[in-house]
């Protein structure tokens, strides 16, 4: 049974690395934004228990890491990467799963939300705490190499915010210290929180910092999604060729509250007004009918639609965690566990 | 011949690169160098590219080796003095010791932390940290008091799907002795009877051990046999062994190097109050290291720390009572 399953992934993912990027960008973004925007009405109807965060307007520049992997890559996403996981393969009916607490979800209601991750794909279940994931990724990558496995790379994101913290800066220096195929991609959504970056650092631009870790540094337009994919895409091939650990910070803005818990009214109305508070939804939508495949977007976006629906549906039928059947094993080794737990 | 405590601990390692092709070392001057306390002397250039010295940068460390973890390798991290893995414990606590919960795949790793005080060495390269990585759930902590145990529970810890956290205590580095290692180990999460007594119960580990025992020498002068208790490994907690101790002997004192507040020793007494409350002949006790950071000079330090003289002094009370 799991083998079919696997073997019909790997066809799957052979004929997506044949298709268009931009129609992939396309369709991992509208079924990110619809599938997020599907979240936010579930958590207002009071559906989901914790925290919901989103990615609106972020979906170009996090799509565009997750276009540009392929399988045997790692993927460390961050709380705004919807996009980036759909785009990387993680089923979506895992994403709801995580969300309502399916047991069948990848984290079986132990962990939710944008928490989730799977391993078994190249996934990395993040922690809460910034910055953490850039030397786990390094870890991954470090691993791969010395199990001799060739032509990988890791990406990971991060906020304005995450790159204040010494754990970003440790990680990335590692990274670069062992000239590891890492890109780390920071989207400079101007704000950390509530915090905006003239509290959070006193750089110029982020960007800048490439110099001092001795990496590559990429700087885009991170609503422009065409833009995104052609800046993300040749930082990964640049990291896929071994040049070493790049840097790419997307310049944006985040669309919404630091989650849906917050109207984000902080944010300055001059820069949503401005072209860095475009939405990038619509400029790619642009980009596509410029191509002639406007009828194409109605259709994947609608196609999306009916996935979310779907999968929203079908998850709710799924049986819920319970304590009464947990095992309450924090360790793997069941002699320790049993050791644990008598007491 | 004899084999010192560190040499136990150099020679596992060895062992478990030579037998496992994912194990690999990772920290701070482990390459060429072979390791501050010279714990890894020689193994680079044995196993190239498996000893790899890191950047000062404990966090990523340890964040590293959770990652390499994850992807099927069996990282050994040595911090270089234990009071540094502060600077790693988000890793260690958020990250490693909550894999296996939230993903239900293994996190294969050690943390090797060289714990302790000796003389001189100050309120920054003396620390016991056990008690705060034994807190969090899905950790190993072993805190090995002998040669034979440095060696063979480092190898079982590697071994190991889980995060341990390995304590080796450096006073015992380089003067605790043994003729040879050991061809055959006791499990690690079994407590050990280090002396057996019938008067009163001593439970130790890690260089207390030491110190217990000779603290129980000086006792057996007076008429008292005291039963000295080995933890070895502090997470899990062989609780069976310490209440069956204080069965025979109706009396407790638990004894830890690090401060007095919560921790391993106050464990110890809880779990006996409230799973053999009626086994007592007397209150249970606890000795610590005072509660204050640990002092630089010899005068205070020896004062700071339990010693055989304070053990002796508090074994005297609890058979008093």
């Amino acid at each position: 049974m799991a083998t079919r399953t696997m073997d019909r992934e790997v066809g799957k993912a052979s004929s997506q690395a044949e298709q268009d990027p931009m129609e992939r960008m396309s369709r991992a973004m509208l079924r990110a934004r619809v599938l997020e925007d599907k979240l936010a009405s579930l958590y207002r109807a009071g559906r989901i228990v914790g925290g919901v965060y989103l990615g609106r307007g972020q979906e170009g520049l996090s799509a565009a890491g997750g276009v540009a992997l392929r399988k045997g890559d790692v993927l460390a996403p961050l709380i705004r990467d919807m996009a980036g996981r759909l785009g990387f393969g993680e089923p979506l009916v895992d994403a709801v799963r995580a969300y309502l607490g399916s047991k069948l979800g990848p984290m079986k209601g132990r962990d939710g939300n944008i928490h989730r991750g799977d391993l078994s794909r190249g996934i990395l279940p993040m922690i809460s705490h910034l910055g953490a994931m850039v030397s786990a990724t390094a870890g991954v990558l470090l691993a791969k190499r010395m199990k001799k496995e060739k032509g990988f790379v890791g990406l990971t994101s991060a906020g304005d915010g995450a790159t204040s913290t010494g754990s970003f800066h440790e990680g990335l220096n590692v990274a670069a210290v062992e000239k590891l195929p890492l890109v780390v991609v920071v989207a400079d959504n101007g704000y950390a929180y509530s915090t905006p970056n003239d509290r959070q650092f006193a750089c110029t631009d982020l960007l800048d910092r490439a110099k001092g870790y001795g990496v590559e540094g990429h700087g885009v337009d991170g609503t422009d999604p065409e833009a995104c994919w052609e800046v993300v895409g040749r930082a990964v091939q640049r990291a896929r060729e071994g040049a070493g650990p790049q840097l790419v910070v997307g310049r944006l803005l985040r669309l919404c509250g630091h989650g849906e818990h917050d109207d984000g009214l902080y944010i300055d109305k001059k820069m949503k007004s401005s072209d860095r508070g475009r939405d990038c939804m619509e400029v790619l939508r642009d980009q596509m009918k410029s191509r002639g495949l406007g009828k194409d977007w109605d259709r994947w976006e609608k196609e999306a639609q009916e996935e979310v629906e779907g999968a929203v549906k079908k998850v709710a039928e799924e049986p819920l965690p319970d304590p009464f059947e947990e095992d309450w094993r924090a360790t793997a080794m069941v002699g320790a566990a049993e050791a644990v737990q008598k007491g | 011949m004899s084999v010192t405590y560190l040499d136990a601990i150099r020679a596992a390692q060895e062992k478990a690169l030579e037998d496992d092709p994912s194990v690999f070392i990772y920290g701070q001057d482990v390459g060429k160098f072979g390791g501050a306390f010279k714990a890894t002397k020689n193994l680079a250039e044995k196993f190239p590219g498996r000893v790899i010295d890191s950047p000062i940068s404990e966090d990523a460390m340890v964040g590293l080796a959770v990652g390499a973890a994850m992807e099927g390798m069996r990282p050994v991290v040595e911090m270089q003095f234990a009071d540094f893995s502060t600077v790693g414990l988000n890793q260690m606590l958020n990250h490693a010791a909550t894999t296996y919960w939230r993903t239900g795949r293994p996190c294969p790793m050690v943390l090797r932390l060289p714990s302790g005080g000796t003389p001189g060495s100050g309120p920054f390269h003396s620390q016991s940290m056990e008690a705060i990585y034994a807190h969090y759930p899905g950790l190993v902590v072993m805190t090995p008091a002998t040669v034979e145990d440095a060696y063979s529970m480092l190898l079982e810890a590697i071994a190991m799907p889980d995060p341990v956290v390995f304590c080796e205590h450096k006073l015992l580095y380089y003067h605790l002795k043994a003729k040879s290692l050991p061809a055959e180990a006791v499990p690690a999460f079994k407590a050990h009877v280090a002396r057996p007594g019938r008067d009163v119960t001593c439970v130790a580990y890690s260089a207390m051990v030491h110190e217990a025992l000779a603290a129980a020498d000086e006792l057996a002068g007076e008429g008292y046999e005291t039963e000295v208790v080995d933890l070895r490994t502090v997470k899990p907690l062989d609780t069976d062994t310490i209440l069956a101790s204080v069965a025979r002997t109706g009396r407790l004192l638990a004894v830890g190097e690090s401060w007095p507040w919560g921790g391993v020793s106050a464990e110890v007494v809880s779990r006996v109050a409230s799973e053999g409350f009626e086994l007592l002949d007397a209150p249970p006790r606890r000795l610590n290291a005072k509660d204050t950071p640990i002092p630089y000079h010899p005068n205070l330090w020896s004062a700071h720390r339990p010693t055989a003289v304070r053990i002796a002094e508090a074994l005297r009370e609890v058979l008093r009572y």
